[in-house]
């Protein structure tokens, strides 16, 4: 017989209001947010035929595009560094951020028969949903290195900073991405308006063109965005030819804790009846 | 053992009914706020909710195993979602002891592309268990499941008693303090259901856990559960011997197409008038279990004095096979002489633990044998459902035959 001392107790009441987050129960889960990210990892190599090579054609064609239309017709300056280096460390930052907010924004739906089967705790379909892009990342930053050789760059100490970059980015991704799962549940509009937002989304950041352009009167609207700060200062990071906007990445920084935790709170009050409108 | 493993406390669930569907669109809460504003002030809904749940309460103590009956609709599954923290209560309060795990549906978040190795450590961790744990628990759970020679196959090539014996098998090697269980018997083969009947058995009363079984199946739950919980509309309307809980089950479930009234017919000399099925309550119901028999009461007005006449009752199978008749004049051949005009009932009672579990229907005619009919009506039909007695769903399976018979086995 198992001992009453050692087990937990559970108490099970409707919540009212602001649920905070539980932070032990995560933790406790945290094979599971392994395990999804490992699944949708796993499917995207196993049913497509190029399997990895996606994740290299989506930024290299992008930036073959770009580079034709924006660089070549269009004359968009890049700071005096060739406009495909220039977009590439731009896009595939901006890839792996759009891939996780529309994957992110549409994953309690499409777990539904999940969420009304078995518990766990939300949270975790939206997080692994953004976890996965980071793979494809990884590959996509090979090419990063040969376009680098190629152009004979040699990135700088800023670097290191790249974790820390990468990190922040997630956080905004997984932000924007509890926002989105869980409005997506209750108005399955947002299903359609995803693709829509990323796309103007683009636009209003600084991977096509540099900051630098939308300097002046119209500046402070970029900072604003706080993919902003973190494409310059991935750009920077990586190319070494700048120097990193410690003020825009700060003001980005403050954005996405804001957009953080207001997005886990209205996840987590909204979560309570995920299983019943699903 | 003061306190009880589960404890569930004036457990109420409120849901919205009335919509086509649940979820909403951007343009409905728009245009809903802009036609009647009002509604924002008002709370307008309450005719379009209902009470899934209302005011249950009930504790269960470590080791039980407690079956929970009820009709479709009766508030059963709510109650295991709310038990398992899928959704909340609107009121009330649980408090559990230890893991709990539940098994709503087998294979959940299985995924068809995925190989049977990969499924049991993703469908492990969704369960709840660990890495560690399913390492563990790998070798015994492949074999349980008989799939030993397809673990690297996608599960979609899988045959679905291959699919649902390895998602039962990942499922059953949980090991949580409580185990929630709905239904999951009601799938594979019947070689295959003993097995997990078996398994659900060595759970409890080997490994001490507690266990909460819905089921529709009453030889399933006669066989392992002691205790049950009948609900209805919501409401625990019994709570004891397993029993005892599920014959009252069985009564309540009855309809009034238990009896029929047939329309006036004057031009006819005689005619039946209504027939009813009757339990030995003296209710009308068209479902009994099988070890008890139904009485038929067959109401008749003859218009005018005939001899010769009988009444007579046939019962066939489902598949429309005549099993036997029986006529009022067997055992009382006086009744051929002269029937006088006027309105009559009679009952006949059916043998007890005669028929297997299964439909039967019951036609009644009313003639002079082999010379004329005067009426003849396909009238009811009455069902005996498992109770887990001989001969029914305790093997795992129906026993086959339209009869069940006991009969003395001797050795010499």
């Amino acid at each position: 017989m198992i001992g009453k001392k050692e087990l937990s107790t559970y108490i099970i009441e409707p919540r009212k209001g602001w649920i905070p987050v539980d932070l032990k129960e995560l933790f406790r889960f945290r094979e599971l947010l392994y395990f999804l990210a490992w699944r949708d990892i796993k499917l995207r190599y196993k049913q497509t035929i190029l399997g990895a090579g996606w994740a290299i054609i989506q930024p290299l064609f992008t930036m073959v595009v770009f580079t034709l239309f924006f660089g070549q017709m269009a004359k968009i300056p890049s700071d005096g560094i060739p406009y495909p280096i220039f977009s590439y460390s731009g896009l595939i930052l901006w890839i792996y951020f759009s891939n996780a907010i529309s994957f992110a924004g549409t994953s309690m739906v499409s777990s539904s028969n999940l969420i009304s089967k078995v518990y766990f705790p939300r949270l975790i379909v939206p997080t692994s949903a953004t976890l996965f892009g980071l793979v494809d990342y990884l590959m996509a930053f090979i090419v990063m290195g040969l376009l680098m050789v190629y152009y004979q760059f040699t990135p700088g100490i800023t670097i290191l900073i790249l974790p820390v970059i990468l990190f922040m980015t997630w956080m905004l991704a997984a932000g924007i991405g509890y926002w989105l799962s869980a409005l997506n549940v209750k108005y399955r509009d947002i299903g359609y308006i995803i693709p829509f937002f990323i796309q103007l989304w683009l636009f209003a950041t600084p991977v096509i063109y540099p900051s630098s352009m939308v300097s002046g009167k119209y500046g402070w609207i970029l900072s604003l965005n706080p993919m902003s700060g973190l494409i310059e200062a991935h750009r920077h990071a990586i190319l070494g030819y700048m120097d990193i906007n410690f003020i825009s990445l700060g003001i980005s920084m403050l954005l996405i804790l804001m957009i953080f935790i207001s997005g886990m709170f209205y996840f987590k009050r909204v979560e309570r009846y995920f299983a019943d409108i699903i | 053992m003061s306190h009880p493993m589960i404890k569930v406390e004036h457990l109420s669930k409120q849901y919205k009914i009335g919509v086509d569907r649940t979820y909403k669109t951007l343009q409905d809460s728009i245009t809903g706020a802009f036609k009647s504003p009002l509604n924002l002030f008002r709370h307008s809904n309450d005719n379009n909710t209902f009470w899934a749940l209302k005011d249950v309460s009930f504790e269960v103590e470590e080791g039980e195993v407690v079956g929970i009956i009820g009709r479709n609709g009766a508030g059963k599954s709510t109650l295991l979602k709310i038990l398992s923290r899928i959704t909340e209560p609107t009121e009330g309060r649980i408090t559990m002891h230890g893991r709990v795990a539940s098994l709503l549906e087998v294979g959940t978040g299985f995924h068809p592309e995925l190989t049977g190795r990969e499924n049991v450590y993703l469908n492990g961790s969704i369960l709840g268990m660990t890495k560690r744990e399913i390492d563990a628990k790998f070798d015994e759970i492949v074999k349980f499941a008989e799939i030993e020679k397809f673990l690297d196959t996608p599960v979609k090539r899988y045959s679905s008693g291959m699919y649902v014996r390895l998602a039962f098998a990942v499922a059953a090697h949980l090991e949580p303090e409580i185990l929630l269980v709905d239904e999951v018997l009601a799938v594979g083969d019947a070689a295959f259901q003993k097995k997990c009947l078996g398994k659900m058995k060595d759970v409890s009363s080997k490994e001490g856990r507690t266990v909460l079984f819905v089921s529709h199946n009453m030889g399933a739950i006669s066989n392992l559960c002691r205790t049950c919980i009948l609900f209805e509309k919501g409401i625990v309307v019994e709570i004891g011997e397993t029993a005892h809980v599920v014959s009252k089950y069985m009564m309540s479930v009855y309809d009034n197409s238990a009896k029929i009234n047939f329309p006036i017919q004057k031009a006819k000399r005689g005619q039946i008038t209504s027939v009813s099925l009757i339990n030995y309550l003296g209710k009308n119901t068209s479902s009994f279990p099988v070890n008890e028999s139904p009485t038929i009461e067959i109401s008749y007005v003859l218009r005018e004095n005939i001899s010769g006449l009988h009444v007579a009752c046939i019962i066939s199978s489902s598949e429309g096979n005549t099993l036997f008749a029986t006529a009022d004049t067997d055992t009382n051949p006086e009744l051929f002489g002269v029937r006088l005009a006027g309105t009559y009932t009679t009952r006949v009672k059916l043998p007890e633990g005669l028929l297997n579990v299964g439909t039967y229907n019951v036609a009644i005619g009313l003639g002079i044998p082999s010379i004329e009919s005067l009426d003849r009506q396909d009238a009811v039909s009455f069902t005996l459902a498992d109770t887990g007695d001989f001969g029914s769903m305790k093997e795992g399976r129906r026993r086959s035959g339209l009869i069940l018979l006991k009969l003395q086995w001797e050795y010499s």
